[in-house]
């Protein structure tokens, strides 16, 4: 049995990573996410894990270790944040396109400028086509178990891929949380051995990793890896179930909150879900339909059963922790507007931006949007497709 | 160093059919390294920065690489070098290889002197067991010949272009064994492939510390530099013998001069045979010339002095 | 030298090449326009064209002495002339026009015998 701790969601993830006990790790401390690395150092000091912790002098170089170690033949895992995941940016494409499993502990931050060290999504929405396994954690408990499944998703035969496994800078990574730590041995039987399939030191059988694709090449490696990160969908649901099973929490692609007569939804990914729960909750006591879709896989992206769910909606908000930089809206509103389009009876859509750089999102933001979700079905009429949370200022 | 006969007898790690410009010095330089390796003792796992002759021998669905080999990106070769061998330290706690393999990492002057440098000098920091080969060819050829910090003064590339008010690079070489020397490493060096077997000596002596060390290689080319193609060597031993390219080792901070000329050229002698300098022999540009010749005396009089010093740290 | 094309579903995942030293087959020599010729007379066996060749392309024999010359790979850059130590030089660069459809000895003779 586990037993209830009371840690913050970066001790969640170092605790996952100690059980996890890769063979190397190579990392660069960043806020928020440096107590990882920190407490990382600190289990190997304490003989607690034997780890080979490779202190290196940049996020580029974390990546760059990471890549050699997983070719050479390790599991290897990391851990960054915002600036430091876009100074990783060139090579994660690199451990994608060469189908390293390597898994990685993001605390979402804000990227710069201005400069801001607290929680928002800049940084895994701006990565989220390198082709990365993306799943994104509401709380410490489910950064900590995210992070033990991505191991067994990111090595699973069809997938070979690279995963990360978010939670909220601040929100969740400096948050005392209580939440259910599982046995060292359980984890370790849950997550397996690593059995690499063309590891460099096996030099009996030597092996050329990073060779250079021409035209004639690099179409078909694209879509190979592509395949690989589209399987991981079916393989993220089934470790799961058996996540679910050994531990007795179970996870799916997404969580669908009070959505099974949900009139008023919200789409998010992340802390705010919580948040979100509770005002579901007090609607809910009010009589008023509403629900919650929290997406927990965003890359490779569900949309098939995200529309499903939304099928019955009549009006739909989705919430992104992120500016739309130029786009329609922000990447989670895009991608759920575009699953939706295939619908013949498709609700209504709008998009909030939300939280960035750590700005507070109180249940009264997240009522005015079900009030938003409300008025929309009451005239039939969106005024606003696009609007943000708690911003000085009206927009637009 | 064993006689040549003996050595050509080993299996080659590095193989043809890659797409090097004829008479390219990356594969010379590279056949020599691997010829030099104690390959009865120890394996060697390689990782490449991209450039000429990572394209060139690691080309989809083709290798020229008869061993393990890894290409990452530009910057990181010594980065990625680090996760394998760290990766290997794990092999070997676990039992799961009783080999011992020592690890290269090679590059060009762009990848090690600019855009690789601080990954460089974090992985020689942080001590991992590898031998940095730079493989210097003055410029980022791979590209086509645009000025590096490892551009001599006076060179004419793409980017410190002769014109008619600029007469090529206006700065001096950036001196990265210098740079190298502060990281306090047990062993570096610097080498020519025109003498091969000061070269091959130097990559045994590397091979055998357990920690970081460093080989800087002269890497004539034929193509940026513009000399006909089987005069690379030539080129390469004009460098030694005009001292603008010495060939000396660094031991924990000792300066051993392996080769004096008898004779030490003027640096007209390396500088004529080549078009990226032709410029400078124009009317007008002597002075450019003097210039020349005199960062080559002034470092080749301070290689001198700390030779005749003797002082390590 | 044709190579054959995959399909998405039939490559090597993660682009890994698992067949090491592959790229012998592919032939430099078409490259050429000169090619070395290798007088054997003369030779002293000192390996400097082995040891100078970019593309490996000096042939050695069971014993490490210099046999002849690879020219499937050789591109004929002429740096194991130019290096030859041997008085008189023991390998000479020729116009692969001028070699055309003749054999190596024939060749050698021409030369060498002059």
């Amino acid at each position: 049995m586990g037993r209830k701790v009371a840690l913050t969601g970066n001790e969640a993830a170092a605790h996952a990573i100690r059980q996890i006990n890769p063979d190397v790790v190579a990392a660069f401390p960043i806020t928020p996410s440096t107590p990882i690395p920190q407490n990382v150092a600190q289990f190997i000091a304490d003989g607690k894990m034997d780890t080979e912790l490779v202190t290196v002098e940049s996020e580029h170089s974390a990546m760059s270790a990471c890549v050699g170690a997983s070719a050479a033949g390790g599991r290897v895992m990391t851990a960054t944040s915002a600036n430091g995941y876009a100074l990783m940016w060139e090579i994660l494409y690199i451990a994608s396109g060469a189908r390293l499993p390597i898994v990685m502990a993001v605390a979402a931050r804000a990227l710069s400028g201005p400069l801001n060290i607290h929680g928002d999504h800049s940084d895994i929405m701006g990565g989220r086509d390198t082709g990365w396994i993306q799943l994104v954690s509401e709380n410490s408990q489910e950064a900590y178990d995210n992070l033990i499944q991505a191991v067994k998703i990111a090595e699973n035969k069809d997938v070979m891929t690279p995963a990360l496994a978010a939670f909220d800078g601040f929100n969740i990574s400096h948050s005392i949380e209580i939440w259910e730590l599982e046995e060292d041995d359980k984890v370790k039987e849950f997550v397996g051995e690593y059995e690499p399939l063309l590891p460099l030191l096996n030099t009996d059988e030597p092996v050329t990793h990073g060779a250079w694709a021409p035209p004639d090449w690099y179409f078909e490696h694209r879509m190979n890896q592509l395949h690989g990160l589209l399987n991981a969908k079916d393989i993220v649901a089934s470790v799961g179930k058996d996540f679910g099973k050994a531990f007795g929490r179970d996870y799916g692609l997404y969580e669908a909150y009070k959505m099974d007569d949900a009139e008023y939804v919200i789409v998010a990914m992340g802390s705010v879900c919580g948040t979100t729960k509770d005002v579901v909750d007090s609607l809910r006591e009010n009589g008023v339909k509403a629900g919650l879709l929290k997406v927990r896989l965003f890359r490779p992206f569900p949309y098939q059963e995200l529309s499903d769910v939304l099928s019955a909606a009549k009006a739909v908000a989705v919430l992104d922790r992120v500016s739309p930089a130029g786009a329609q809206g922000g990447p989670l509103f895009t991608e759920i507007r575009s699953a939706l389009y295939d619908m013949s009876n498709r609700p209504p859509v709008i998009n909030y931006s939300y939280g960035l750089g750590g700005r507070d999102t109180q249940p009264v933001h997240i009522n005015s949007v079900y009030d938003s979700l409300k008025r929309i079905v009451e005239t039939g009429k969106i005024e606003k497709q696009f609007d943000c949370l708690n911003l000085r200022g009206a927009w637009g | 160093m064993a006689l040549l006969n003996e050595l050509a007898k080993k299996k080659e790690g590095l193989v043809n059919g890659h797409r090097l410009c004829p008479g390219c010095t990356h594969s010379v330089i590279m056949r020599q390294v691997l010829a030099a390796a104690d390959t009865d003792k120890y394996e060697i796992v390689a990782a490449a920065a991209t450039g000429c002759f990572e394209v060139s021998t690691g080309l989809y669905p083709y290798t020229s690489w008869n061993m393990s080999w890894i290409h990452n990106a530009f910057e990181n070769a010594a980065s990625t070098i680090s996760g394998v061998e760290a990766m290997y330290k794990v092999w070997k706690k676990k039992g799961k290889t009783n080999k011992d393999i020592r690890f290269i990492a090679v590059a060009s002057d762009g990848g090690t002197y600019d855009i690789g440098l601080q990954a460089l000098s974090g992985a020689i920091e942080r001590g991992h067991q590898f031998l940095y080969v730079c493989n210097d060819n003055n410029a980022y050829q791979n590209t086509g010949n645009q000025r590096s910090s490892a551009t001599p003064f006076g060179a004419n590339t793409t980017t410190s272009p002769n014109g008619t008010i600029k007469h090529g690079k206006e700065q001096p070489k950036k001196d990265i064994m210098s740079v190298l020397e502060g990281h306090h490493m047990q062993y570096i060096a610097q080498a020519s492939p025109s003498n091969w077997r000061d070269l091959m000596d130097k990559v045994k002596k590397a091979l055998d510390v357990n920690g970081p060390t460093y080989i800087n290689v002269i890497e004539p080319c034929t193509t940026g530099w513009g000399f006909p193609a089987q005069d690379a060597i030539k080129i390469a031993q004009l460098a030694v013998d005009t001292c603008v390219w010495p060939i000396y080792e660094v031991v924990e901070g000792k300066v051993i001069i392996n080769y004096k000329p008898k004779n030490k050229l003027p640096v007209e002698d390396y500088l004529k045979p080549q078009k990226r300098f032709a410029h400078l022999f124009k009317k007008g540009n002597e002075h450019l010339i003097e210039e020349y010749q005199k960062q080559v005396d002034r470092h080749w009089e301070w290689l001198l002095k700390r030779e005749e010093a003797g002082i390590g740290y | 030298m044709s190579e054959k094309l995959l399909d998405w579903n039939e490559v090597l995942i993660g682009a890994a090449i698992k067949d090491p030293g592959n790229s012998k087959s592919y032939e430099t020599g078409s490259w050429r326009v000169e090619r070395p010729v290798w007088n054997p007379d003369t030779c002293i066996q000192c390996m400097f064209c082995w040891v100078y060749c970019p593309d490996s392309s000096i042939l050695v024999d069971k014993d490490g002495k210099m046999s002849g010359i690879d020219y499937d790979h050789c591109k004929g850059c002429g740096i194991c002339v130019e290096q030859c130590p041997s008085k008189p030089k023991s390998l000479t660069m020729l116009l692969e026009s001028e070699v055309k459809g003749k054999s190596e000895e024939e060749i050698r003779k021409e030369v060498f015998s002059k």
